[in-house]
């Protein structure tokens, strides 16, 4: 075949919302050539999701194309009918997801599920479906296939679940694979393995793929060509080594500039100036350390969380916890934090231990205003009934005795300005504010205290890249300014190696590596912090010239 | 979650389900023995006294009354006479009842299969209407179909039970004359069947007695009908809402974008999924009904375990609404073991360790 195989021509979405008519994407037009990879990158609500689920029909019911074409094959299938979509489906394009694990049906066996596919197109036998369904796990390098064939989707991994996904979704070889946002959410190795599965398949039956991800890492890594979307339009479009190393449109810069690179400093994601120097003098002889943390144990029904950990943390230092899921790294920051008791260890804090105190019973030690925590989701970790204000003062009027309701307000109003909050969305409630903003609400509610450790447990990991720069200068700011120790959590290396004078990375509740950060990650010591540098999907004109 | 993660180990499967069963009947016993404490407690607080009603009579005398009260050992202490009831039901006796001058034990167990009777054939019943109306509820929210799904549930609910029967009477029997006549299981001069199982369905068929059958039927019909009504809300409502929840969830999404064929997303898919909740609301209904459905087997003279404790409460009688409420709970719990276990069976991430 010659011609395209998928054309988008001046697509308009709109959907209709309580609050009237929101359009969504504003025409975008779309070329892909058999066997092309195509990324699709931009933010939150820039219409790439929404541009996908439009060329496969699965727009919900409130969204509908206004105006455009869609073709495949030539043929318009911009109003194609139920019969009509169902032959496609499956069978010439497919889909992949985000989530992998809710996109299986819970309760049938991953083997069943990939025949019900290959049934829908196919008038085989279900001893046949089975057969090619093993045929596919195969395929997709899921370990055990012949054990995993009847194996429920809760009994397996996401990176499993994921595969499985992809092998439902080559079949019935498609010429189309649209992958939305297929890896967000897994770890960065497992990560690796899925997409680098995705390109070879897709490769060796000279499938199409649409990538659409957030990552302009993972977009430059496996796409020949990338489109970036803003609010509804494609900016800019080109090919990815050209677009990355000379972007033409601000959007794309700005972009670029915002996400983290193996290089990048705080500074350089916002186009600021360099910070001051930190104002930590050297620890006086006597005083005490501000954490010290020995043989930390936490053992769950049967798995050990954390398995005899020990670190030290200066007064106003910042150290990084870097890991996987399942290192351990967020059961540290509660430990620390004391939300949870740990099974054996000491925590000493500013030379006192606090270990002893039970978690339920911590609120009322005089620690607890000096530790202070930032969640990972800034919209679950508020409560939706609180406005920002009463989130901010909450804290404040649990543990400090301010002698006003006028020195509260004023101690709210100040901790909102320095988190960057204008005064006047104090009053409004979490559902009102955007990703950013709430998470602002959620640093300035950890800060109103006046504490002396802030527990930072991925507190940018549901933000844009744009929104997650600012943020990340924010907190680099408070630090200096206010000398405050930080224990910072993340599964980003990159934003850790900028945030974080010293590193440890975690695997399986144990201390791999520790280190100053810019010479563990420059060289690092142990395999697994290797292996982990080395999944980091990047976009660094340097590296990129590398032979893969 | 690494990548390397293994499948979690799937033998064993009966044995563990064994086990919780076990242990789910051993944790029952401490909130049964509460019900029987409190019962107890609460008949004796009660206003009446069962030897003066039994003793009386036109002419009797302080003597009289005092002689039942001893027969009864009303005279003992509160703690003698709880721990006499409790022993005594360890060894399965529940008592005498003071109206029908039978073991309690007996007539729970002569009425027990009426009231079972009609409570399932309702359950059947509302849940073969309520699962096609909140399913097609659910395929076409916010259409007409939607909306008359909706005022039928509103009217099920809105409607006393005793006036819904009622009114079915009214119009089959008195207007229609399609149902018979509304007293009891069967009609007085009709024949019974042997007494299998005690449900009179059943144990007609297993006669072949396809008349004595239909006649069965016939009665059951009016005040199961009534039942299911009642039950009728909460059962489509269920069903539609979680339908709907499962309607618009990832794993469907997927189905449509692999072009699977629109029943089989329906039925394999989404309905699969969406009847967890309802099982779980059923047990709860069923529940309910056994002993709620007082009011319908007054109304349809019903010889029913529910308008047995009534009578007896109204006389006093403490020995039967005592077994009744312990029959109930034992009910109760057994319902809910057997919900928990078939939600085990149906979605394999219940845990069965």
């Amino acid at each position: 075949m010659t011609g395209p195989l998928l054309e988008v021509e001046d697509l308009h979405i709109r959907f209709s919302t309580r609050r009237g008519p929101v359009e969504a994407v504003r025409g975008i037009s779309l070329r892909l050539a058999p066997g092309e990879t195509l990324g699709v990158v931009g933010e939150s609500g820039s219409g790439k999701s929404v541009t996908a689920y439009a060329v496969t029909h699965l727009l919900d019911r409130a969204g509908s194309i206004t105006q455009g074409r869609i073709r495949f094959r030539g043929r318009d299938i911009t109003r194609a009918g139920r019969h009509e979509l169902r032959e496609l489906r499956g069978s010439a394009m497919s889909m992949i997801f985000q989530n992998p694990r809710g996109a299986l049906n819970p309760i049938r066996t991953v083997g069943r599920q990939i025949a019900d596919v290959l049934r829908a197109h196919n008038a085989i036998t279900a001893r046949e479906a089975r057969e090619r369904a093993l045929d596919l796990l195969r395929a997709v390098l899921i370990r055990d296939p012949k054990g995993n064939l009847d194996a429920y989707p809760h009994e397996l991994s996401g990176g499993m679940c994921q595969r499985v996904m992809i092998a439902m979704a080559i079949a019935c070889e498609p010429a189309l694979m649209i992958a939305d946002e297929p890896t967000t959410g897994l770890d960065v190795t497992t990560q690796k393995t899925v997409m680098d599965l995705l390109a070879r398949i897709t490769a060796e039956r000279g499938m199409a793929m649409i990538l659409i991800t957030h990552d302009l890492g993972l977009a430059a890594q496996y796409c020949r060509r990338v489109a970036v979307m803003e609010r509804g339009l494609v900016v800019e479009e080109g090919a990815a080594a050209r677009l990355f190393q000379a972007p033409d449109h601000p959007y794309t810069r700005r972009l670029i500039a915002a996400s983290p690179t193996r290089t990048s400093t705080v500074a350089d994601l916002v186009e600021g100036d360099a910070p001051p120097p930190p104002r930590r003098a050297p620890r006086a002889p006597g005083t005490p350390l501000l954490l010290e943390v020995q043989g930390l144990f936490k053992q769950y029904a049967r798995t050990r969380a954390v398995d005899d950990v020990s670190f030290t943390l200066e007064p106003g230092e910042s150290l990084g916890l870097v890991g996987e899921s399942g290192s351990g790294k967020s059961t540290i920051s509660r430990l620390i934090c004391r939300l949870i008791d740990a099974t054996a260890g000491e925590i000493i804090f500013d030379g006192q231990s606090i270990a002893a105190t039970p978690a339920r019973h911590f609120h009322k030690a005089p620690q607890r205003r000096d530790i202070q925590i930032v969640f990972q989701d800034p919209t679950d970790s508020l409560n939706p009934r609180f406005s920002a204000f009463d989130s901010i003062a909450h804290p404040l009027r649990r543990l400090d005795r301010l002698p006003s309701e006028a020195a509260l307000r004023a101690r709210v109003e100040e901790c909102a300005e320095r988190c960057g909050l204008p005064r006047e969305l104090l009053d409004r409630f979490p559902h009102q504010l955007s990703g950013g903003q709430k998470a602002r609400v959620g640093i300035a509610r950890a800060i109103a205290t006046r504490p002396r450790l802030l527990v930072l447990d991925e507190p940018t990991a549901a933000l844009d890249v744009s929104v997650q720069a600012v943020i990340l200068k924010l907190l680099d700011d408070l630090r200096r300014e206010d000398g405050l120790g930080y224990l910072f959590v993340s599964h980003d290396l990159n934003v850790v190696r900028m945030m974080c004078e010293r590193t440890i990375v975690l695997r399986q509740g144990r201390i791999v590596e520790q280190g100053p950060s810019a010479a563990l990650f420059a060289a690092p010591q142990a395999a697994y912090t290797r292996e982990l540098l080395a999944a980091i999907p990047h976009f660094d004109p340097e590296a990129m010239r590398e032979p893969a | 979650m690494s990548d390397a993660a293994q499948p979690a180990p799937r033998g064993g499967k009966w044995g563990a389900v064994g086990r919780r069963v076990g242990m789910r009947l051993l944790s029952a016993v401490p909130a049964l023995f509460g019900v029987l404490v409190f019962t107890f407690l609460l008949m004796r607080v009660l206003p009446g006294d069962p030897a003066v009603f039994f003793a009386a009579g036109a002419n009797t005398g302080q003597a009289e009354i005092d002689m039942v009260r001893e027969q009864m050992g009303l005279d003992r202490p509160m703690h003698e006479q709880l721990l006499r009831y409790l022993w005594d039901i360890t060894r399965g006796n529940l008592g005498n009842s003071m109206t029908t001058g039978q073991p309690v034990r007996t007539d729970l167990v002569e009425r027990l299969p009426a009231s079972l009777e009609l409570t399932f054939s309702a359950l059947l019943l509302a849940l073969s209407l309520a699962l096609p109306l909140g399913i097609v509820a659910a395929l076409r929210p916010g259409t007409l179909v939607d909306h008359v799904v909706r005022f039928l549930c509103t009217l099920g609910v809105c409607v006393p039970t005793f006036v819904s029967g009622l009114l079915l009477i009214y119009v089959f029997y008195y207007l229609l004359a399609w149902a018979p006549d509304p007293t009891g299981r069967l009609d007085i001069f009709a024949a019974t069947p042997p007494e299998i199982t005690g449900f009179l369905l059943i144990d007609f068929a297993l006669v072949r007695d396809w008349e004595g059958w239909r006649a069965a039927a016939g009665q059951l019909i009016l005040p199961a009908s009534t039942m299911a009504l009642f039950v009728l809300a909460p059962l489509a409502r269920m069903t539609r809402a979680s339908m709907l929840a499962v309607l618009g969830s990832d794993f469907v999404r997927t189905a449509k974008s692999l072009g699977l064929s629109h029943w089989r997303i329906i039925v394999v898919y989404a309905l699969r999924n969406a009847l967890l909740p309802v099982l779980t609301i059923s047990g709860i209904v069923f529940s309910t009904m056994l002993g709620a459905n007082v009011l319908v087997e007054k109304v349809f003279s019903w010889p029913g375990v529910a308008s047995y404790a009534l009578d007896a409460l109204l006389a006093s009688d403490y020995a039967p609404v005592q077994g009744f409420v312990l029959l109930m709970a034992t009910i109760f719990v057994m319902v809910n073991l057997l919900i928990d276990i078939l939600y085990g069976v149906a979605d394999p991430r219940a845990s069965v360790a």
